[in-house]
């Protein structure tokens, strides 16, 4: 438990921390040696494969599985029947909180097949050919019921009903009947209705966002393996190892000291890999056969049954003064969740307006239950639809008051003291110096040509701690194996091993970072919520402190003075007294050397609950050119400004910023999945869901700003999700001074562009 | 300590309300026992912000005797 603030760094100059050495997993990621979900292999290995629905919504009559397991090669069958029917628990997973009811019922559907791609069965055999084959024998009896897509459609009275007991939390009284409205929730703050009241000018849109996949290159992947005695190994890509061991050993029915998880390298998560699909199932096929199974998911499954993000509805109403002061801001959301409840509405209501400094404000949010995968965290989880509206609505007042829309930004930007829409004041954000280092930046100056617009939007996410373990092992030659229990999917080793080595006083090669399995360290919470550098960063500094006290003792036995007169500088124990008055000095590796006579070894541990996660605010400029003939928006020019709190490798820093932009160009304008009239995906593969790629953006500029976190030992703020929270509204804008055309609902896609160009024309003519 | 949203609908309605802690888990525990309607929620699903501090699974986390307190909802991240 850490709980009181960690001893803020002092005015000593930085040696490693802030510069930007090679990565330590960057050769066996260009040799091909990384070790990927798919790549763990096994002696007496099978292949699992899983059946999935053809229907978006459907009632299980009966599976009859007897064939698939007569077929020879065929080890393991198994349906929902094989996993106990778990009551509703809620337990905190990516961006939410998971219930295990749901859980059981979204790895294999139970009663219902909920949407296209949802697993109703899986097997295990011999070869993949035999498996597919198997697949073929199951038997399903469905009766196809109506579907709903659309989060409006979902929401009304005489929607198809996914789940029959699900009445709407948050609304006094509960509902006499069930909906498709699972939760509604509420923000606010002052009097909105005086609010606007004191309004010169009031702009109200309505804003339409798509659904859209994290886009992981790497698709899932694992390999279990049981024993006849019930003890388990687990090999998968994910973000969490722990959390993947806590969700399958209770779906499972499994004691957590028999299940052992180890994350394999990982090409992409996003959000993504916060949950479980096929681990459960390989595990039980498994069980089953006595035999390890690996498991992985085609392309077209990934779209199917994992992820995506929320599309939503987004009403959003802001007044201000002449003057450019906001007098109040309105916003209903409405989240799509997928077949189960806990879209990121809630997360999407906190964020829409945490970049103002508002006196009236209020925010209502409905979490909707539609025929659609069920939706996992991606990057700033409900933020960038909520925020694209509110930056939207922000850029039109600014139109409207003939104001610079970063003037009006900087007019009402939150800063050190502002009370957000959800309740507590903001403690040291960076928002105003992004804003400033934006009007400041050359790119705000640049000329443009016809047909060419420039976009602004600011962006907030609140970032977190968490539980964290981090171990320092320190080897007899002097070399330190750095154990952390978060998987490192933006560089984190590399920052880890910084701070390590910043603290104990050697070089950073002689820190070898490695990510530990669940035998290996305590209970350590996911990657996800921009929280590795943050609250690894801490228990790694903290572990190291205790190396360096261990050190410092050692030292002062062998010369056999006090503790308190040897200090720890540049790698070295001094005295603060030598013998003459020369300085005694012994450096770490003389003190590992012999470690084993003077104690034995030396080991730091952290197990600590990181708090202080400090929010991090974002400005992205952009400049876009619109093809009148054929719709298509080029991204002429990019550049993403951020409170990094310190940046500890600034290119990892900056490469969070390029990762989260260009997703966020991806997001506003190409991606979208496009479902049949039967509620079946036409899209599922990444030839025509359209994701960037290298030749569709122009170098993304970035400028990191500082503002030091000071509930971090070296100011550390999470910068992962913050940069994909302004690129919808900032291209939107840009869109918007380029062609004199406002989009409200995303991707802004060539047939639509050109749509709304021919609309206008007509209208014009 | 300040209620807002949906958290002041549970709880009958009040929006500032005093109470006697000295740690996040006392807090949670009077508040559950003053709006019953209130406690089923309070165990995972919200966070504790003290004076502006964000306190995520924190139940010794110290509240000074004029802290500002605001429940809010926990946040996970992806």
């Amino acid at each position: 438990m850490n709980d009181v603030p960690m001893q803020a760094l002092t005015e000593r100059k930085l040696k490693i921390v802030g510069t930007r050495p090679l990565r330590p997993d960057g050769v066996d990621k260009v040799t091909g040696r990384a070790k990927f979900g798919a790549d763990i292999h096994l002696p007496n290995m099978l292949i699992g494969k899983v059946l999935r629905s053809p229907h978006a919504h459907a009632r299980i009559r009966s599976i009859d599985t007897s064939k698939a397991r007569a077929l020879h090669g065929v080890k393991a069958v198994i349906t929902a029947a094989d996993f106990t029917d778990l009551p509703s628990e809620f337990i905190p997973a990516g961006e939410m909180m998971v219930n295990y009811r749901d859980m059981t019922r979204n790895i294999l559907a139970r009663e219902k097949a909920l949407y296209e791609g949802h697993a109703v069965a899986a097997v295990a055999a011999t070869t993949e050919a035999i498996a597919a084959q198997a697949l073929k024998l199951i038997e399903v009896d469905y009766e196809v019921l109506p579907h709903v897509m659309d989060v409006a459609q979902a929401m009304e009275p005489d929607a198809p009903l996914l789940h029959e007991n699900m009445y709407t939390i948050g609304v006094e009284p509960t509902p006499a009947k069930p909906s498709n409205i699972a939760k509604r929730v509420e923000f606010s703050l002052g009097d909105i209705a005086a609010g606007f009241a004191q309004a010169d000018v009031i702009v109200e849109r309505e804003f339409t966002t798509k659904p859209v996949h994290q886009g992981y290159i790497e698709p899932h992947a694992c390999l279990a393996s049981v024993s006849e005695d019930g003890q388990a190994e687990l090999w998968c890509t994910t973000q969490g190892q722990f959390v993947v061991r806590s969700f399958c050993a209770k779906l499972l029915g499994m004691e957590l000291s028999k299940l052992r998880v180890t994350a394999s390298e990982i090409g992409g998560g996003f959000g993504g890999k916060t949950v479980v699909y096929l681990e459960p199932l390989a595990l039980a096929l498994s069980r089953q056969a006595c035999q390890p199974v690996k498991m992985v998911m085609s392309r077209t499954e990934v779209f199917q049954a994992s992820g995506p993000t929320s599309g939503a509805k987004v009403w959003v109403k802001i007044g201000a003064t002449r003057a450019g002061r906001i007098t109040a801001a309105d916003a209903l959301l409405k989240y799509q969740a997928g077949a189960f409840q806990g879209s990121p509405v809630q997360p999407g209501c906190m964020c829409a307006f945490a970049p103002y400094d508002l006196d009236n404000v209020r925010v209502i949010g409905y979490d909707v239950v539609v025929n659609r995968p069920k939706v996992a965290a991606y990057r700033a989880p409900g933020a960038p639809i909520s925020e694209f509206a509110v930056e939207s609505v922000i850029d039109e007042l600014a139109q409207r008051l003939k104001l610079d829309p970063i003037e009006l930004r900087l007019k009402n930007a939150a800063k050190e003291g502002t009370r957000a829409a959800y309740g507590p004041k903001f403690g040291p954000i960076g928002l105003v110096q992004t804003l400033e280092a934006a009007r400041a930046h050359a790119h705000y100056r640049a000329p443009l040509k016809a047909n060419q617009g420039r976009g602004v939007a600011s962006g907030f996410w609140f970032n977190i701690g968490g539980e964290t373990c981090a171990t320092l092992n320190l080897g007899e030659d002097g070399t330190v194996t750095l154990v952390a229990g978060t998987p490192d999917i933006g560089g984190s080793r590399a920052s880890l091993a910084m701070m390590a080595a910043e603290e104990l006083g050697i070089p950073l090669e002689n820190v070898r970072p490695v990510i530990g399995d669940t035998g290996t360290l305590g209970y350590t919470f996911l990657t996800g919520g921009s929280r590795v550098t943050f609250s690894s960063g801490m228990a790694v500094v903290e572990a190291a402190r205790s190396v360096v006290r261990q050190l410092r003792e050692r030292a002062a036995k062998i010369w056999e003075i006090p503790l308190e007169s040897v200090i720890w500088e540049d790698g070295c124990a001094r005295a603060l007294t030598g013998e003459g008055g020369k300085p005694k000095e012994l450096p770490l590796a003389e003190i590992a050397k012999s470690a084993g006579k003077t104690g034995g070894p030396i080991v730091g541990n952290a197990a600590i609950s990181a708090q202080g996660a400090g929010p991090s605010l974002a400005t992205h400029l952009v400049d876009v050119e619109v093809d009148r003939e054929t719709g298509k928006i080029t991204i002429l020019r990019y550049t993403a400004i951020q409170d990094a709190g310190r940046a500890v490798h600034p290119s990892y820093v900056e490469g969070q910023m390029q990762g989260g932009a260009v997703q966020g160009i991806g997001w506003a304008l190409n991606e979208e999945y496009i479902y049949d009239q039967n509620g079946r995906l036409e899209n599922p593969g990444f030839l025509d869901y359209r994701i960037p790629v290298c030749s569709d953006v122009p170098m993304i500029d970035t400028v990191i700003v500082e503002a030091p976190n000071p509930r971090h030992p070296y100011g550390v703020r999470g910068v992962g999700e913050t940069p994909i929270v302004p690129p919808m509204a900032a291209i939107a804008n840009a869109v918007e001074h380029a062609i004199g055309i406002r989009f409200t609902e995303l991707p802004m896609s060539p047939p639509r562009v050109l749509k709304a160009i021919d609309d206008k024309q007509a209208v014009q003519a | 300590m300040v209620l807002s949203g949906t958290l002041k609908e549970l709880a009958g309605g009040a929006a500032q309300i005093e109470i006697e802690a000295g740690n996040v888990r006392q807090l949670l525990r009077a508040l559950g026992e003053r709006y019953p309607a209130l406690a089923p929620h309070l165990d995972d699903g919200y966070a504790i912000a003290i004076d502006g501090q964000i306190f995520q699974d924190a139940w010794f986390a110290p509240i000074g005797p004029d802290s500002e307190v605001h429940l809010v909802p926990a946040i996970r991240g992806g």
